[in-house]
């Protein structure tokens, strides 16, 4: 990974991460974590930060696949890597059937966990196309809800599941 | 939350992290998965001067079984690799439930076996099924490797054996005669909840006699322990409920837990007597679960 050393002896890195498909490549500190990264320097700010602990989901992305909470990954870890964020799920200006989903099972109130359940879901539909209720649950453990008690989101997990 | 900065590499050999690691002193820290590292940096409890990632070290993710050996898993393997790896799931089930039902599918997917065992957190889920089946830790430097037993590497709340410039690079589960292992955990929740005691177990049963038996015992004392008393009551007899009621007795009189948020030390002691009999139950009559 090339290094730059600025005037005060600061380091810096040369990363270039694929969003969404498409590529950017940015000098950052080695103290970034990628939710930061995301939001500040690509400006992506559908990834959400909540506890900044790992606990929540809010700042849920996919690392290849694989969802991944942000807050506690640092950017020059992502390097090289693929990362879809919620801005990336929606293909063609149409949003994937989760989302519609979401919106026609009342899966969103205030909507803050929503983007971390979408990819969590998304990730697990992709890898298992026909889950149990079981397996919706454990897929979205991670991701706190505050406001729906869960119920309408696993109910729009489980339908997209059975549209497809 | 921010991190403060820090210095970072990215070594691409086991060497050159071993030689940074040697060169870069106590202010240096091996990042693993950084589930538990990040965090602690971001609360200031720990303040490293650098970090030496292991993410391009490949060879440390592998969950191979060498023979002559026993199943060898790097340092780097994830929590998800693990409940996901075909040869666990034939061998050892007991072990990919574990890493299974720990923490969140995020954490899972990012947090690996060698940050939990390096941690030594008292509540950590890997160590007591990995003691209970007699698991060998190789620990490498520039001074070269040696090996240890698990079930030796803790010696307090969040300290090990393991020197300052030294790397975890594999779990290795010897060759064993054992019939069956279990680990079950008692969380708050049934996700990402730490364990308020979590008993594992392993035993070698001829028929209803047992002939070997080992029980670990989680967040009931500073350091996953043993309840050896309550084994060599095994050993040689044929198995009861009244047996392993005696058993789940004498480990609850054993353990040493602590009161805290999670549960009082009387409740702790109570659950090891319930889990240890319910996980021994368990391990001899369905196997590795
Ligand atoms: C939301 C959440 C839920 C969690 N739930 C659980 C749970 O249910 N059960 C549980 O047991 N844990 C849990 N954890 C704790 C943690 O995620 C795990 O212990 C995890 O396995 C740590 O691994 P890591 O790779 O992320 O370690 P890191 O954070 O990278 O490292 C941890 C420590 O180990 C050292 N280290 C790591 N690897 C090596 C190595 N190979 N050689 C030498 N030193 C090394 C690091 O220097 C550091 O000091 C949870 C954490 C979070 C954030
Ligand atoms: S903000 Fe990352 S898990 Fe809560
Ligand atoms: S909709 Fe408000 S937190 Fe989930």
């Amino acid at each position: 990974m090339q290094v730059v050393v600025d005037n005060n002896g600061i380091k810096r890195y040369l990363v270039t991460l694929n969003i969404n498909g498409d590529s950017y490549t940015r000098v950052i500190k080695a103290n970034t974590l990628l939710v930061k990264f995301l939001r500040e320097e690509i400006d992506l700010t559908g990834t959400k930060k909540g506890c900044e602990l790992g606990d929540c989901g809010s700042c849920t992305v996919l690392m290849d696949g694989k969802p991944v909470n942000s807050c506690i990954v640092l950017a020059v870890e992502a390097d090289g890597h693929e990362i879809t964020t919620i801005e990336g799920v929606a293909q063609n200006n149409k949003l994937d059937r989760i989302q519609e989903s979401f919106i026609e099972n009342a899966a969103i109130q205030c909507g803050y966990c929503t983007p971390g359940m979408v990819l969590s879901a998304k990730a697990l539909l992709t890898q298992n196309p026909h889950p149990t209720e079981q397996e919706v649950r454990t897929a979205i453990a991670g991701n706190l809800c505050r406001c729906t008690g869960y119920v309408n989101i696993v109910k729009a997990v489980l339908v997209a599941a059975d549209e497809q | 939350m921010n991190l403060p900065d820090f210095d970072y590499y990215i070594p691409a050999s086991l060497q050159d992290a071993c030689a940074l690691l040697a060169e870069k002193g106590p202010g240096a820290k091996v990042l693993a998965g950084g589930t538990d590292l990040l965090n602690k940096m971001k609360h200031e409890l720990m303040a490293p001067e650098v970090l030496i990632s292991l993410k391009k070290l490949d060879q440390l993710t592998s969950i191979d079984y060498v023979s002559g050996k026993g199943v060898v898993i790097g340092s780097m393997a994830t929590h998800n690799a693990i409940s996901n790896s075909s040869l666990l799931q034939e061998k050892y089930l007991s072990v990919c439930e574990a890493a299974q039902h720990m923490a969140n599918n995020q954490v899972r997917n990012v947090g690996t076996i060698g940050g939990n065992i390096v941690n030594a957190v008292p509540s950590a889920d890997l160590p007591p099924i990995f003691i209970a089946l007699g698991a060998l830790l190789t620990l490498v430097s520039t001074n070269g490797e040696r090996v240890m037993p698990l079930e030796e590497f803790f010696t307090g709340p969040g300290k090990t054996h393991l020197a300052p410039d030294e790397l975890l690079t594999g779990i290795v589960i010897p060759d064993n005669s054992f019939t069956g292992s279990t680990y079950i955990k008692f969380g708050l929740r049934r996700s990402g909840a730490l364990a308020v005691v979590g008993v594992a177990v392993a035993v070698e049963m001829d028929r209803n006699i047992c002939k070997d038996a080992r029980i670990a015992l989680g967040a009931v004392a500073p350091v996953p322990m043993r309840a050896k008393k309550a084994e060599a009551m095994m050993i040689g007899n044929a198995i009861t409920d009244e047996l392993l009621e005696q058993v789940g007795v004498c480990a609850s009189t054993e353990c040493n837990p602590i009161s805290d948020i999670r549960g009082s030390e009387e409740y702790r002691r109570d659950m090891v007597r319930v889990f240890t009999k319910r996980a021994l139950r368990k391990a001899i009559n369905n196997g590795h679960v």
